[in-house]
């Protein structure tokens, strides 16, 4: 029996089957050739443009876009790729609003800044279309790396070594490559498996022997790491994630988003996942927005976030929050869960107080209200799990000192799993780059000369 | 409202847009859609002897584009009409006969014999016609067989063949001038010795729009090969601009009525030629490139700003700006002015910074936060900034009073006009006449 978004409880195929494929293609088209040139023609090529410190890899944007103007997409891409090795997914996922574009002087001027995320998609199409490596190995040094986990900081962190001309095994405990590139962006920031494709280029350098289904802390240790190779370079991400510590946090039907959303990452066949009639995300950040908008495309018909603070507190920028809400999302802010109400064991409906704030901090109020829900999604962060033992923590993350090295000898450690720097992918390809010329200099001896 | 009407050597139109002699013009379909356009007249495209010349039948032009792929310039190799002679008499009588009160021009060129001019007179006075223009610019093809830019580049070549015209036709006589000379004040002069009525200008510029890199052969190609075209448009407009005010304030053709071409694309490019000191303005690209229609929008455009001026006629432009076009020797040493940055406006992006710094004086500072300031004493008012500013009106140069410190030299500004014709660095400076 057909299915329809006001089918009761939890279904699939709540929407005509081709529409899935529409809902979950590329979000925007990307530019053609004269549109790119058109779009780069807007660029002022600024003096130590506020673009490039905007970004964490420090792209020479000025430069790039100017490439592009003048017909050199493949060297445009050059010198995105020169800095940020995973340019192509950057283009696509990075909230450029907040970075890039939100620093391009013609956002102040006009608030409509050069569409830089748009230009480096189409440079990094174009070379990667190719289907060459634009980068050479430098002479094998002879020295061995591990990097552990094949998300956007560790894919940096083996590019950049097996560049500098070392040998690098990559682990990763899951099945695929690509970290949250792969599991967990939405689907249509992504879509054509980029996730994959990105992973295959960049390990054509060579160099970089790629091991999935291996976790540190159970087929491997860290001491075993230390004591195999010249270094090891940590780049786990947060693979925990945080309870609601309410009642029913357990009934059926109450998941972690990021669990739903690498499910739907990996659903080949998007109309044959289930979602419910009225969905709930507990959370105000970027994987609750994600979980939100893909409901909905599923077929939901009703998608509600919860978030406790106001607007502005939220995680998700402005720009993700628009997009929820014109995807027909609903976004109550200033109000916490207290109970998760259940009917035959699955959860029917969430009880929330409104929050009170002031300087002392946060409380839950005494007015409370009820939203049905089917099927609701925890987003409220994700956390460092089973750090190793010996590594000194930073907060609940690892704690690392510039060059991202830890408080262990030949450790290293970039991305999500690190403090400091947002948790995005770009900040996470330019600490696994770091990392990756700290340990370069290292081994080699380069500080110590330099120093002398 | 003005008065948009023009009456240029007794040629009367009801505005002082015509269209050039080029394609827009070529032939009798396209010219009465140009009148019912709007246009006031048009010069018809370059008329020759029997047999017809016969074009390239490959590509004809090539170009330059700006952002969006907007046409910047236009080359083009295309020679005169390759029509029949009597095929365009019959069409230019017939077109006059329904368009009276527009100008009908007609562009000649043949063999420089006087024979070749006498024969050709008659056919064209028989149309109708208001005048004609001789074509003297062509820089290529024609110029290869000793017409167009060969007879414009020999000021006597010019002083003869206007004189034959002439003699022969009661029609006022256009010389179209070719801007492939080094000073244009000869030419022009000539015309004038020869008893022209006026001269129009620029023709085309020589020019090789661009090589393409794969065949290495210039563009337009034709069959792996290409030759020099002649270049308009937008970005030829400067060099016209000049050519026509040279003309304007010579001594010798001063008051020469002067029939303004070269970029002429909006009411503006029209009304600078006419402030140069001609009395009307012909275009082409801007038809190529936009159709016939444009010309509606030089109607309203120069009519308001006159509007907005009170100028109630164009003969009241026409001139306005040439007595202040002089010498580099007589610009007054004595103005100082110095770069002033708008800080409500600034966008902070840094290219006065940049090109200050790397290619001028030095003399803009820059905070860590992005604000940009001028150094009064490095500042010597060059106006770089200024043009590449991509905020309009954010930087400006303001002129300092007389009697300020100016910071860069350390002396007050001093009152009153003094040029380098006295200037002490001068070794041939001469004392002011008393
Ligand atoms: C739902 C969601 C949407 C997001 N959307 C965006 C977005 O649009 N734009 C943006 O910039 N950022 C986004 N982010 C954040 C971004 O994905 C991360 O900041 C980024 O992926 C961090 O990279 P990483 O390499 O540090 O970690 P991860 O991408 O998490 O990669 C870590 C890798 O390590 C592996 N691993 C973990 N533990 C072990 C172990 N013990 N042994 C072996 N391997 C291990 C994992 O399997 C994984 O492959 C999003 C995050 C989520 C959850
Ligand atoms: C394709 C083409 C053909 C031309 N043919 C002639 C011509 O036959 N006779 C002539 O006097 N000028 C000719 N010209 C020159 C134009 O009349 C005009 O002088 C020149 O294009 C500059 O004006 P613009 O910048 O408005 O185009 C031609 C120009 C073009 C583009
Ligand atoms: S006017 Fe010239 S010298 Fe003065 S600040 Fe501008 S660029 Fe520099």
């Amino acid at each position: 029996m057909a299915h329809s978004p006001t089918t009761p409880g939890i279904a699939a195929g709540r929407l005509a089957k081709d529409a899935y494929r529409g809902n979950f293609a590329d979000l925007y088209a990307p530019l053609g050739p004269h549109e790119a040139i058109v779009a780069a023609d807007r660029c002022y090529f600024c003096h130590d443009a506020p673009c490039i410190t905007a970004c964490p890899t420090e792209i020479d944007i000025p430069l790039f876009i100017r490439q592009i103007q003048t017909g050199t997409a493949d060297a445009a891409a050059r010198t995105i790729f020169d800095q940020n090795i995973l340019g192509g997914m950057c283009a696509r996922v990075c909230p450029t609003e907040t970075l890039c574009e939100g620093a391009c002087v013609r956002e102040a001027a006009e608030g409509k800044p050069v569409q830089i995320g748009q230009l480096q998609r189409f440079a990094t199409d174009s070379l990667m279309a190719a289907d060459t490596h634009p980068f050479v190995r430098a002479t094998p040094t002879g020295r061995q790396i591990a990097v552990v986990g094949a998300g956007p900081a560790g894919l940096a962190c083996a590019h950049r070594l097996a560049l500098r001309g070392h040998d690098v095994v990559v682990f990763d405990a899951r099945k695929k490559p690509g970290g949250l590139n792969e599991y967990g962006i939405a689907t249509y920031k992504a879509a054509g498996n980029f996730a994959q494709r990105e992973v295959a280029w960049l390990l054509s350098i060579g160099g970089i022997t790629l091991r999935t289904g291996v976790r540190l802390g159970r087929e491997l240790s860290l001491a075993e790491l230390q004591d195999d190779f010249d270094a090891v370079f940590l780049g786990v991400g947060l693979a925990g994630v945080n309870g609601l510590q309410i009642e029913g946090d357990d009934y059926d039907n109450v998941h972690d988003a990021v669990d739903f959303i690498a499910r739907l990452r990996q659903a080949t066949d998007k109309s044959k996942l289930p979602v419910g009639r009225h969905v709930l995300v507990i959370g105000g950040g970027m994987t609750a927005v994600d979980a939100a908008v893909q409901s909905k495309l599923l077929g939901a018909e009703h998608v509600t976030m919860v978030y406790r603070r106001g607007r502005d507190r939220m995680g998700a920028s402005d720009y993700e929050q628009t997009h929820a809400t014109s995807t027909g999302v609903r976004i109550i802010t200033g109000a916490s869960p207290v109970r998760i109400l259940a009917r035959d064991g699955k959860v029917d409906a969430v009880e929330f107080a409104y929050t009170e704030e002031d300087r002392s901090g946060m409380r839950l109020g005494d007015e409370t209200f009820c939203i049905p829900a089917d099927q609701v999604f925890k987003a409220i962060g994700q956390r460092l799990d089973d750090a190793p033992a010996g590594l000194t923590l930073d907060g609940a993350k690892i704690g690392v000192s510039a060059g991202g090295r830890t408080s262990l000898p030949g450790v290293w450690a970039g991305g999500d799993c690190v403090s400091g720097g947002e948790d995005l992918t770009v900040t996470a390809v330019a600490q696994g780059r770091d990392a990756a010329e700290d340990i370069h200099a290292a081994l080699m001896g380069l500080n110590a000369l330099a120093a002398e | 409202m003005a008065d948009l009407s023009s009456d240029f050597v007794g040629i009367k139109s009801p505005n002082p847009f015509w269209l050039a002699s080029a394609p827009p013009t070529d032939k009798e379909y396209n010219v009465r859609r140009a009148f019912d356009a709007g246009w006031g007249g048009v010069v018809w495209k370059t008329l020759g002897q029997d047999p017809h010349v016969v074009n390239v039948n490959g590509p004809r032009y090539g170009a330059i584009w700006g952002a969006d792929r907007r046409l910047l310039g236009l080359n083009n190799i295309e020679l005169i009409t390759d029509r029949p002679l009597e095929v365009n008499l019959r069409e230019i009588k017939a077109v006059k006969r329904d368009y009276p009160d527009r100008a009908m021009v007609v562009s000649l060129m043949v063999p420089c014999e006087e024979q070749a001019w006498k024969e050709i007179l008659p056919l064209v006075e028989a149309t109708g016609a208001d005048g004609i223009e001789l074509n003297f610019g062509c820089p290529h093809g024609m110029s290869e067989r000793g017409m167009g830019a060969a007879v414009g580049q020999v000021p006597e070549y010019i002083e003869m063949v206007a004189r034959w015209c002439k003699q022969t036709t009661r029609m006022p006589v256009i010389v179209k001038l070719t801007p492939n000379i080094t000073d244009i004040r000869y030419p022009a002069r000539a015309a004038k010795a020869g008893g022209a009525d006026a001269v129009s200008l620029i023709n085309t510029i020589n020019s090789i729009t661009s090589v393409n890199l794969d065949t290495m052969s210039p563009e337009p190609s034709i069959d792996g090969k290409g030759s020099h075209g002649g270049f308009c448009g937008p970005a030829v407009k400067p060099i016209a601009l000049n050519m026509v005010a040279e003309i304007a304030r010579d001594a010798e053709t001063a008051g020469m009525p002067i029939s303004g071409i070269g970029g002429v694309t909006t009411w503006r490019d029209a009304a600078e030629f006419l402030a140069l000191g001609c009395g009307n303005v012909q275009v082409c690209t801007a038809a190529m490139t936009y159709g016939f229609k444009v010309v509606q929008e030089m109607i309203s455009g120069l009519s308001e700003w006159m509007d907005q001026k009170g100028y109630v006629s164009v003969a009241e432009v026409s001139g306005r700006a040439v007595p202040n076009v002089t010498d580099w020797q007589y610009l007054n040493l004595n103005y100082v002015a110095k770069a002033r940055i708008d800080q409500a406006a600034c966008i902070k992006c840094g290219r006065c910074y940049a090109a200050c710094e790397d290619t001028s004086h030095q003399a803009i500072a820059m905070s860590p936060t992005r604000v940009f300031t001028v150094k009064d004493d490095e500042c010597v008012g060059c106006n770089l900034c200024v043009n590449v500013c991509p905020v309009e009106d954010c930087i400006t140069l303001e002129p300092l009073s007389a009697g300020t410190l100016d910071e860069r030299t350390g002396e007050a500004v001093k009152p009153g006009y003094a040029n380098w014709t006295s200037h002490p660095n001068n070794p041939a400076s001469t004392t002011a006449a008393e």
